[in-house]
């Protein structure tokens, strides 16, 4: 029994689902980009935003990017629900293969699935104007970050995929990740809202990880805001990737 | 010599309040097919699913091949498979690559010719390239039984394998398992159809209120019953006498003529 092999083997279908059904990146990255258009191009003149030099694109992408990974995991729970209610989950449970390695191919693929919704969404902030100077380390931080808190909302991902009784149930628990950004300092900063919304918008995890994506960005110093987001990334990941495990345990018992 | 290829002792299971199973015992000879017979909720499918490692029992033992399902589930599983009550056949896939799926997990060698062979046997040749989603129930049935083969386990679960199967692919399943059995392959089937017990299994167990309350070969089970009559009654065809002889049973037909000009 080989854990790398099986994992690779049920990884390369799981991918066929999300090569065939390309539809689904493109709903992952419609929303966000939608949200991009409407706050550059409509909003964006009214909003005057403390970002200094650089355009409201540029201030604006990391708050979208977060928005398209909390979008393209409802996708990964979509799949695992499917998975269980179909029998093909059982089937493979009762094959002597590593077990953990169907959770694991799903992980990946919504790993994979999620850095090509990502590419998109870059591709079209570029066309609207989004520059950067950032060199390839600064490049590889973003890149890690952004993995990080897909692998994390993922795990969250699980839960649900394993636990719904219906498809929306499955995958309704995004929605809330999806508005997340919207009270925090992703479209404006957080100086501008009244107090308990401030409060709400400085203490959440979305606010330090677009603070620090951002600053990598400008080529600035990061700020202790990249501790706070590498603790809210790595505590989610911990408790969402152990009550997954649980539950996944006691599915499979 | 070796022991029965299942054997099951004492078997309890209960969800919440609701005793499904009250001490089942039974034993399935090894290449032989053996028909577990209930109605739906007699817990038939909880049989299967202790059996094949997915659940556990509350108390009792089972034994498949030899090992126990609890203390060597690894072992069970790498002697066994399970075709559960729907089709666990991947939609997005097609059948070729559900196949070819199938015996990269099993570690089979050649997986492709694997694939191709069982696609040839179960008459699935000219849809392997196509996805399984726009296949019909018979095919999807068919595909989901190819894909227990792989690996050559030495017992197969059927859960209900012809339920929801019109006439003539019910007709193609049950050839399908009859070939396994010459095979030499255990079978252990459910079933909630009296005919599909009768037509395939070597011995019947009837599961009734969480117990087995008999088990026998038919002739056993028919001895059960005051002997029979003599009564002369008009020989009516049945529906389904009358539904084959119309339609033809063409598939079936069609599958027997490629298997002889390939052999």
């Amino acid at each position: 029994m080989s854990v790398i092999g099986d994992t690779a083997v049920l990884t390369g279908r799981s991918l066929k689902h999300v090569t065939r059904s390309m539809d689904t990146i493109i709903t992952t990255a419609v929303v966000p980009i939608a949200m991009m258009l409407l706050f550059v191009y409509v909003f964006g003149g009214a909003i005057s935003h403390g970002a200094g030099s650089g355009t409201y694109v540029t201030y604006l992408l990391p708050g979208i990017l977060l928005m398209t990974i909390a979008s393209g995991i409802s996708y990964t729970a979509f799949r695992i629900f499917t998975d269980m209610t179909t029998g093909i989950f059982g089937r493979f449970q009762s094959m002597p293969i590593a077990r953990s390695g169907v959770l694991w191919s799903h992980v990946l693929t919504s790993l994979a699935a999620n850095v090509i919704s990502l590419v998109v969404v870059f591709g079209v902030a570029l066309l609207m104007g989004f520059r950067t100077g950032a060199g390839v380390g600064a490049w590889f931080a973003v890149a890690g970050i952004l993995i990080l808190f897909t692998l994390a909302l993922t795990w969250v991902a699980v839960i649900p995929g394993l636990t719904a009784k219906s498809i929306s149930g499955a995958s309704a628990f995004s929605y809330p990740l999806i508005f997340l950004p919207f009270i925090s300092s992703a479209f404006v900063p957080t100086q501008t809202m009244p107090g308990p919304v401030r409060w709400f918008a400085e203490h959440q995890p979305v606010t330090p990880i677009v603070n620090t994506i951002r600053d990598i960005f400008a080529e600035r110093p990061v700020s202790t805001d990249i501790w706070v987001a590498l603790a809210w990334m790595v505590g989610i990941l911990a408790v969402s990737f152990a009550f997954a495990m649980v539950v996944y345990r006691r599915k499979i018992s | 010599m070796p022991g029965p290829a299942i054997h099951v002792q004492g078997l309890t299971r209960s969800y919440g309040e609701l005793e499904v199973l009250r001490g089942v015992d039974f034993d399935v000879a090894r290449g032989s097919i053996f028909a577990l017979l209930g109605s739906n909720g007699a817990g038939k499918t909880t049989i299967v699913h202790i059996l094949s490692t997915l659940l556990r029992a509350d108390g009792g033992t089972a034994e498949v091949n030899g090992f126990d399902v609890v203390r060597q589930a690894a072992r069970v599983r790498e002697s066994i498979s399970l075709t559960g009550q729907f089709a666990a056949v991947d939609d997005v896939l097609s059948g070729r690559e559900n196949l070819v799926l199938m015996a990269r997990l099993r570690h089979v060698r050649k997986p492709k010719a694997v694939a191709d062979e069982l696609l040839e046997r179960f008459s699935l040749t000219d849809a392997g390239g196509r996805k399984v989603a726009t296949y019909s129930g018979g095919m999807r049935r068919r595909l989901d039984i190819a894909m227990s083969l792989i690996g050559d386990p030495p017992v197969i679960f059927l859960d209900e394998p012809t339920t929801g199967l019109d006439p003539q692919a019910r007709i193609e399943v049950w050839r399908g398992v009859r070939e396994l059995s010459e095979g030499g392959t255990t079978v252990l089937l459910t079933t909630q159809y009296l005919d599909e017990a009768e037509q395939l299994a070597d011995r019947i167990a009837i599961l009734h209120t969480g117990k087995i309350i008999v088990t026998g070969t038919l002739d056993e089970l028919k001895r059960l019953l005051p002997p029979a009559k003599v009564e002369y009654v008009e020989k009516q065809p049945s529906l389904e006498d009358v539904f084959l002889a119309l339609v033809g049973d063409d598939a079936a037909a069609a599958a027997d003529t490629r298997g002889g000009t390939s052999a």
